[in-house]
């Protein structure tokens, strides 16, 4: 040893590992517009395709003339239902075990509705043809609000389910049913409710909202006649899916297709399931024989690719007097348009909505949903969620302040009564979660004091007075939320789509030089993940994240994987890594005790290679092992070193955090400001604090862009009216707040590195903080509950509702 | 999303670009920053067979005094107008008005002179001109006219525009040195039209308004000069009381329509608040 031998914080550092603020190496090339994304495919002689779309909610469709659009120069054919049934494509099922049109059947379901795909040799020839194929509708009655879905005479929607009395998930009650979802303990719930001191009961709404990732949904199709191949380039989130579903829809041989996902401009859920787009693509380009690219614009996007949301939770709680919860109740009628859609684990028709229990120890708690049929767009999807939990987490977290309003409690001291405590973990929930891991109270008690709560509640109370005085016409509100999520679907044992358990993989190959390179079955869409993957294995196995490459999105060379969403690439496919790192690593320890001439038990591992116990000076760096891993590696052993795991998660994860809104709104115009927004996040393990970071401005920029006004919204008669980021509210930095964020750690005991998931915290916790804080401000003047989107009007208006505008 | 297919065309002049117009008939349109045609095109609920675009004419650039009149080529762009110095000291509410439109990539491209001729009543420059007395230069295969900014508009992208004619200039006069202004605008974000919009120019003497007048947009389907509102206010000193009265008055003459902004009594409500706001922040400012 020398001044010059590194120290060990030195060696460590140069690693990059986990814990470390590493700059996102995918930046390099985005930031310099050198991305590669769906639309930047060009393929030798594509052609492109683009919808004809139903200008009506509901219609039979009469008539479809093409002739006029196919003597348009440039356009090759028009396809329609017709077309797609000579190859039995004009269905295709639905990840929610459903059925759903690719393109209209007899008749159109929703406004926008793909009805005919016509194929052009550029995009302006396409648009042209579309404009010349004439459709005749008849027009039939709408169906736009689905507390009227089941009403006896509601018109009938879906005529192919005409008879069937059951669908994917059980009986259905009435033509326009889906399916109906019950969770927990009826009996010992209603009685819970019969001997309550105290119960709360409102009927929330969480609205019909969008993920509207800045690019849309695509693809190129390619289809090879004389190898018989089909290639897809596409915005996927789930490649391996996408392939397996194209396999056994298309019956062509897996082997035969490849799926390739470059960059991804954001998914957030709307590019998990398949679009009559794929569809179409694909089956034109085995019609023409050359390459397709379908690319949808946004009104497209908006108004026809999956929504999210559109939840309407009756929500009672049963309480003593003294704020002790003792029970949940919980009915919530489900939108899911013209077709079920839902991109959920095919056992969960409501996803993980379950977990609506949130963060309380409640003793019992029974929870139905109700599945219904409307004329609008196909959903919904986890728009960054896991499955139906920011539904689940709005519910409750908005029905504790409810319930802290009726008892003329502090929100924040409701919560910490009702925690679940440190010593209970792992919890069992009433609706059938085990929580792996939590400590709520010191988050909670964190958030208060770092944000000065009580002083904050104080000069609340004197603007209240102020107000009440005539002084002021603005009113303030405090948000707290305080969520549980569940995240890392997921287990096999209740996990799966279309029958394939979700696990993930990973796998990694070292190369001489001490480089290498890992795929996984995940895909990142602006997560990171080339950067975080790296310093996993870095840490793992002791070489630089630097020169470790990180590749997705190829089905061809990726191990199987069920992608990304629902916050699952850190919990299943992190631990993946994790696990095949450490086989990495006990080779690397073979090798190196053959080389070090020692028992492998005689050597520790020491940041980037083994050291022999006792003998510091005997070492064997991981360089230098994966070099002999090429040429003297011990007898009997094969050379190389690469490792394949894929992870069956035992249990989810369940991150946490606690977060509060200040905001001030004017009565006058109901214009808000948010003065301050802090979120702590608990997500366990932290491998890059600082993409961390961004994730969590990402979500709670979407969370507030939900609760404050970004909506999906049909007129009486099914006209979609908010198509376009002119009325579908999309915050630019202007608007947006500015974040604070903090964090707590509390791993999670089961994960390999004791991560949770991170992504999709800020949008759960995030839309209950600024709904509660514009129903707190409001409550001095005798809310109880004012329905999202809070957008100027609204605000205005609960203000006059409530008397204080005349 | 993808318009429909026309042909460009490039004049050097204004005669030859009228020229071209009246030739072409009514298939043909006058681009100028695109920021509002080239969406409607794309949505093809405008499908014109001719574009004639204005950027080849170099007259119609430009800002200069003419006598106490501030003169702006119609295809001044909305940047520029932020740019000028003579702007932001002589009619400093042109200036804040401007840098209320959307976001630098639209005023960028922008003009003045579409953002006048379109008719469309979410632009915030029409009500603007009204307020300041502005007129308009148009000219035609006829000849040019002068046309005042309080005549121009007749309904939703209807204007006094006639076949074959563009509009070349606006000129405004100066206001009195010391006079007050504000342009009061409430939008849902940045990029969108106003829910509702006030422009109030006035003098004050001695602690009371000498002169005002007060525009609205969007909040009808032309943009509005509100006479009434504004001779409430004449004489006082912007009391509770006359405030309330003019705003009354704005409100009066509105008839916004509902939209994703809300619904019409909203629009109007808040047009009326943009109105007694504006009326305040511009009498702070009078000299
Ligand atoms: C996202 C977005 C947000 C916007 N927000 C606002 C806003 O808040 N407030 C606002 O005021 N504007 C707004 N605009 C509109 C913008 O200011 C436009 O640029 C302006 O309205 C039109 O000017 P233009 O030069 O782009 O005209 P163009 O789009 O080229 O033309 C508009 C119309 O006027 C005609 N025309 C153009 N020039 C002449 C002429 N010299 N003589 C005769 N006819 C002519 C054209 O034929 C066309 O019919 C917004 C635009 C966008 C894209």
């Amino acid at each position: 040893m020398n001044d010059l031998t590194p120290t060990r914080e030195q060696r460590s550092a140069a690693l990059e590992g986990m814990g470390c603020k590493r700059k996102r190496v995918e930046d390099i090339r985005f930031t310099q517009g050198k991305g590669n994304y769906v639309d930047d495919v060009k393929l030798p002689g594509m052609l492109h395709g683009d919808f004809v779309r139903s200008p009506h909610p509901h219609a039979r469709v009469k008539k479809i003339d093409d002739s006029e659009a196919l003597k348009v120069p440039g356009v090759l054919a028009v396809i329609t239902a017709e077309t797609l049934k000579t190859v039995n494509l004009a269905w295709m099922p639905t990840l929610a075990g459903d059925v759903q049109m690719v393109l209209a059947d007899g008749k159109v379901l929703f406004q926008n509705q793909e009805v005919a795909f016509v194929v052009a040799t550029d995009r302006y020839a396409a648009d042209d043809g579309i404009n010349k194929v004439i459709v005749e509708y008849e027009p039939l009655p709408p169906l736009v609000d689905p507390f009227k879905s089941m009403d006896a005479d509601a018109p009938v929607l879906r005529e192919d389910l005409v008879g069937k009395t059951t669908g994917a998930h059980g009986p259905r009650k009435h033509h326009n049913h889906i399916f109906e979802w019950t969770v927990g303990d009826k009996e010992l719930t209603d009685a819970a409710f019969k001997k309550a001191e105290v119960t709360i009961k409102e009927m929330i709404s969480y609205h019909r909202t969008h993920p509207s990732p800045l690019e849309t949904c695509q693809c190129v199709c390619s289809f090879d006649k004389i190898k018989g191949e089909l290639t897809i380039y596409g915005t996927f989130q789930a490649p391996h899916v996408i392939r397996t579903v194209v396999s056994l829809i298309a019956k062509l041989p897996e082997q035969k297709i490849h799926v390739i996902a470059p960059d991804i401009g954001g998914g957030f859920g709307n590019k998990v399931g398949a679009y009559p787009g794929y569809i179409c693509a694909a089956v034109a380009s085995i019609v023409t024989g050359k390459p397709v690219k379908w690319v949808e614009d946004r009104i497209e996007n908006l108004t026809a690719t999956s929504f999210a949301r559109d939840y309407h939770m009756t929500t009672e709680i049963a309480a003593t007097k003294d704020g002790k919860v003792t029970g949940l109740r919980v009915h919530v009628l489900a939108d899911h348009g013209a077709f079920d859609a839902c991109a959920d684990p095919s056992k969960w028709p409501a996803g993980f909505f379950n977990i609506v229990t949130g963060s309380y120890d409640f003793p019992t708690a029974h929870l139905a949903v109700d599945g219904v049929y409307t004329n609008k767009a196909p959903g919904g999807v986890a728009y960054r969620c896991s499955f139906r939990v920011t539904e689940a987490a709005y519910c409750i977290e908005r029905a504790m302040d409810i319930l802290a309003q009726k008892l003329n409690m502090d929100p924040a001291e409701l919560r910490l009564k009702n925690f679940i405590k440190p010593e209970q973990f792992p919890y069992h929930s009433a609706l059938g979660w085990e929580y792996d891991s939590g400590d709520y109270h010191t988050a909670m008690r964190k958030m208060m004091e770092t944000t000065g709560y009580a002083a904050l509640r104080k000069e609340q109370a004197e603007k209240r007075a102020a107000f009440k005085r005539g002084e002021t016409r603005e009113i303030m509100g405090l948000g707290v939320s305080f969520f549980t999520e569940i995240v890392g679907a997921g287990p096999s044992k209740n996990c799966d789509i279309l029958g394939i358990a979700m696990f993930d993989s990973c796998e990694i190959r070292m190369h001489p030089t001490g480089a290498g390179i890992a795929r996984m079955g995940t895909k990142s869409q602006g997560q990171g993940h080339e950067t975080t993957w790296a310093q996993i294995i870095a840490t793992e196995i002791g070489i630089p994240a630097d020169n470790i490459m990180v590749e997705e999105g190829n089905t061809d060379t990726a191990p199987y994987g069920l992608g990304t969403y629902g916050s699952r690439s850190t919990p299943v496919a992190g631990a993946a890594i994790a696990m095949a790192a450490r086989k990495i690593k006990a080779k690397a320890q073979m090798i190196a005790a053959y080389k070090l001439e020692v028992h492998e038990d005689d050597l520790e591992f020491d940041i980037d290679g083994f050291r022999v116990k006792g003998l510091p000076e005997k070492f064997m760096s991981m360089k230098d092992i994966c070099w002999a891993a090429y040429n003297s590696v011990p007898p009997g052993m094969e050379p190389g070193l690469e490792a394949v795991s894929y992870y069956d998660p035992p249990n989810m994860t369940y991150p946490f955090g606690a977060y509060l809104c200040v905001m001030d709104i004017d009565v006058d115009t109901g214009v808000y400001k948010v003065r301050r927004f802090y979120a702590l996040d608990d997500c366990g393990t932290r491998i890059n604090p600082m993409i961390i970071e961004g994730q969590v401005h990402g979500g709670l920029t979407e969370a507030f862009a939900i609760a404050m006004g970004q909506e999906i919204r049909y007129d009486e008669v099914g006209n979609v009216v908010t198509g376009s980021f002119m009325d579908f509210f999309m915050p630019t930095a202007v608007e947006t707040p500015h974040w604070e964020t903090d964090f707590t750690v509390t791993p999670s005991p089961h994960h390999p590195i004791g991560a949770k998931g991170v992504g999709e915290s800020p949008n759960v916790g995030g839309v209950p903080a600024f709904s509660n804080a514009v129903n707190d401000a409001f409550s001095f003047l005798g809310a109880t509950h004012i329905q999202m989107p809070h957008d100027y009007w609204r605000n205005w208006k609960a203000a006059k509702d409530l008397g204080a505008v005349a | 999303m993808i318009p429909g297919s026309f042909s460009y065309h490039r004049p050097a002049s204004v005669a030859d670009a009228v020229k071209l117009l009246s030739d072409l008939g009514d298939d043909a349109r006058p681009l100028a920053g695109g920021h509002s045609l080239v969406p409607m095109m794309k949505l093809r609920l405008a499908t014109p067979a001719h574009l004639v675009d204005l950027h080849g004419i170099a007259t119609l650039k430009g800002i200069r005094r003419d006598g106490s009149n501030l003169v702006i080529g119609a295809m001044t762009t909305q940047h520029e107008l932020l740019a000028s110095d003579d702007i932001a000291q002589s009619m400093p509410i042109l200036h804040e008005a401007a840098l209320l439109i959307a976001d630098p990539q639209v005023r960028y491209r922008g003009t003045i002179g579409g953002n006048v001729a379109n008719g469309d009543p979410g632009n915030d420059m029409p009500a603007l001109m009204m307020t300041a007395g502005a007129t308009y230069r148009l000219e035609g295969a006829g000849g040019a006219r002068d046309v005042a900014a309080a005549d121009f508009y007749q309904g939703a992208y209807f204007t006094a525009l006639e076949p074959g004619e563009i509009l070349t200039a606006v000129s405004i006069p100066v206001p009195a040195a010391g006079h007050g202004y504000a342009y009061e605008k409430l939008k849902r974000k940045v990029g969108d039209y106003a829910t509702a919009a006030a422009a109030v120019v006035l003098t004050m003497s001695g602690g009371k308004v000498a002169t005002c007048s007060i525009g609205l947009t969007n909040v009808h389907e032309t943009p509005l000069l509100a006479t009434d509102a504004a001779k409430a206010v004449i004489g006082t000193s912007l009391d509770a009381a006359t405030l309330k009265k003019a705003a009354a008055a704005a409100e009066a003459i509105m008839a916004p329509a509902a939209d994703a902004r809300g619904p019409v009594e909203y629009r109007k409500h808040v047009g009326g608040i943009m109105v007694t706001r504006a009326l305040q922040r511009a009498a702070a400012k009078a000299k």
